[in-house]
């Protein structure tokens, strides 16, 4: 796919929660590109004091109606504190689209995308891709607490939302990898999170034999693939989480049970 | 327009504007965003003899300014550069240099024999100053009598323009420089990264799995200016000089020092469009200082 740099307004910046801002954001000019549900874009944040390379953001949405893109930001360090700090009518200059995308399934087949923290991002745009596909998406989302669990109204109008919060404040208590929903058959799990919730999620996929997908968020420079920096290993060797992935299917990795 | 054609050995350059070893892939990770015909040249990652994975992630972390890595040399080796990527470079109307690194002198020269009998590579940039591998690499570069075997080495195996790229890790560059000359290279290029380190003082250890790696970017400039302007008035041949460029006026910062090229590096992470910026902006600079060729503005100070 062809890859651009390319001005977007902020459209508006939705404070969700004190460590999360949702922006969404439209072309200066034009019309978005295609982009595909897992794929990512490397963010400008000229308003840094103390960074200044891009910071790799997964695709939250893609609001063709309106010509927005959403971004879904966890404020993790100067730059991405930075970004949700942009206001309405200013600019953010993106590349995109970087990276692969999940692999649709089978039709018919029955699919659980399971979010933790920021990692939910990416299984907004998916689900609702899936939904049109013509597929009944579950959800399984997690957080800390009832208040960090991120755009639970977006995901209930897409398909069943199940959730574990650590405090018990919604749902199951308990992380979400205890979650009773991963110890039911799905036929497809795709999962983005943290790195041993990953992991764990691809035990509990394997367990209940389904094909499972993981967005990976390795440290980055380029998204390009040029630098060499964001590499995981692979079967087939250290391979670009930024070309390669950010999506592989947990028997391309060499994670250890 | 003014002239931009700069010389470096047998090559002519259509401006001074090349990229950096490791930060531009083989060019067409970057071909969506430039035209790859308009590059003075560029050089492409680190070959070795052999198929390398690289050190374990984490490789990277930024810091004030600038960024550490530790990638390791990363490559498939130089006979799938040959057999792969050779043939899809090989048409492109700018120079494709290649970087050359290996973990011994009869590595060095195997690769320098295959590439001499590649018609487009008519340039090779060999790496003695690679702070991320435990053998060779920069232990060549750190002293003089290691720089000196290596070109004297190469100078035999490849018989067209040969660039020697030199480690700023070391005491004093001026004579490592001089011993690269002496012993046939037709130019040397700087700097290569700072060697350094950063911690993760919450978690209490090194944010790279190699501990130390490479620091790049504009951190890096002024350091870069001050051993390129050193290197140029103590060398005859033509130095290349690198260390954080971002833009235009930062290209011309290390010309005016002595560099008769640039190559950008770290920048083309941040706007992978950056290197004809710099093309666009040194142009236009030639034109408002009334500049007819970008010669006459090499090592002025």
């Amino acid at each position: 796919m062809k890859k651009y740099i390319l001005d977007f307004h902020v459209v508006e910046n939705r404070h969700l929660h004190e460590l999360y801002s949702l922006l969404i954001l439209r072309p200066v000019e034009g019309s978005l590109p295609d982009i595909l549900p897992g794929q990512f874009v490397q963010v400008s944040i000229d308003n840094s004091k103390t960074t200044f390379l891009r910071r790799p953001i997964s695709i939250n949405f893609v609001d063709r109606t309106n010509n927005n893109l959403w971004l879904l930001v966890r404020k993790a360090g100067d730059g991405t504190r930075a970004l949700c700090d942009k206001k309405e009518g200013e600019i953010v200059n993106l590349i995109l689209p970087l990276g692969n995308a999940f692999s649709i399934p089978p039709q018919g087949a029955s699919v659980l995308l399971v979010g933790g923290g920021v990692g939910v991002a990416p299984m907004l745009f998916w689900g609702a891709e899936l939904n049109r596909l013509g597929f009944r998406p579950e959800f399984l989302l997690g957080a800390r607490s009832a208040k960090d669990v991120l755009q639970l109204d977006e995901f209930t109008g897409i398909g069943k939302v199940y959730v574990s919060t650590e405090d018990g404040s919604l749902g199951e208590t308990g992380l979400i990898t205890a979650n009773s929903v991963l110890s039911r058959h799905s036929d497809y799990i795709y999962c983005c999170g943290p790195a041993p919730m990953m992991k764990a999620v691809a035990k509990k996929a394997r367990e209940v034999n389904a094909v499972c997908e993981v967005s990976l968020e390795n440290m980055m420079a380029c998204g390009l693939g040029a630098c060499l920096c964001c590499v995981e290993n692979t079967v087939k060797g250290n391979v670009c989480v930024c070309t390669e992935g950010p999506v592989f299917n947990i028997n391309e990795l060499t994670w250890q049970d | 327009m003014a002239r931009l054609e700069v010389k470096i050995g047998n090559l002519t350059l259509k401006n001074p504007v090349l990229t950096a070893s490791g930060t531009f892939g083989y060019g067409e990770e970057f071909s969506d965003f430039i035209d790859l015909n308009r590059l003075g040249g560029f050089i492409v990652k680190g070959t070795t003899l052999n198929h390398r994975e690289g050190n374990p992630y984490p490789r990277m972390v930024e810091t004030p300014s600038g960024m550490l890595n530790a990638v390791g040399l990363q490559n498939k080796g130089v006979d799938y550069f040959i057999e792969k990527i050779y043939p899809t470079i090989k048409d492109v109307d700018s120079h494709v240099i290649v970087n050359v690194s290996g973990a011994t002198i009869s590595d060095y020269v195997a690769v320098c024999e295959k590439l001499d009998a590649l018609d487009k590579i008519n340039a090779i940039e060999v790496n003695i100053s690679c702070p991320n591998v435990k053998q060779g690499g920069m232990a060549f570069g750190t002293t003089c009598d290691g720089a000196a075997e290596v070109t004297r080495a190469v100078r035999k195996a490849f018989s067209k323009t040969l660039i020697v790229k030199l480690s700023p890790n070391v005491t004093d560059i001026v004579s490592i420089a001089k011993a690269v000359e002496a012993e046939g290279a037709d130019s040397v290029s700087l700097i290569n990264t700072l060697l350094g380190m950063a911690v993760d003082v919450e978690r209490r250890r090194p944010y790279l799995s190699t501990i130390t790696g490479g620091l790049s970017g504009p951190a890096v400039r002024p350091v870069a200016v001050r051993m390129v302007w050193q290197v140029a008035h103590a060398v005859k041949v033509p130095v290349i000089g690198l260390g954080g460029i971002m833009n235009g006026r930062d290209a011309l910062e290390f010309m005016l020092a002595g560099a008769t090229a640039v190559e950008v590096g770290t920048a083309n992470f941040v706007d992978p469009a950056v290197t004809i910026k710099i093309i666009d902006y040194i142009d236009d600079y030639c034109r408002r200082h009334g500049i007819e060729d970008i010669n006459e503005i090499i090592g002025a100070i």
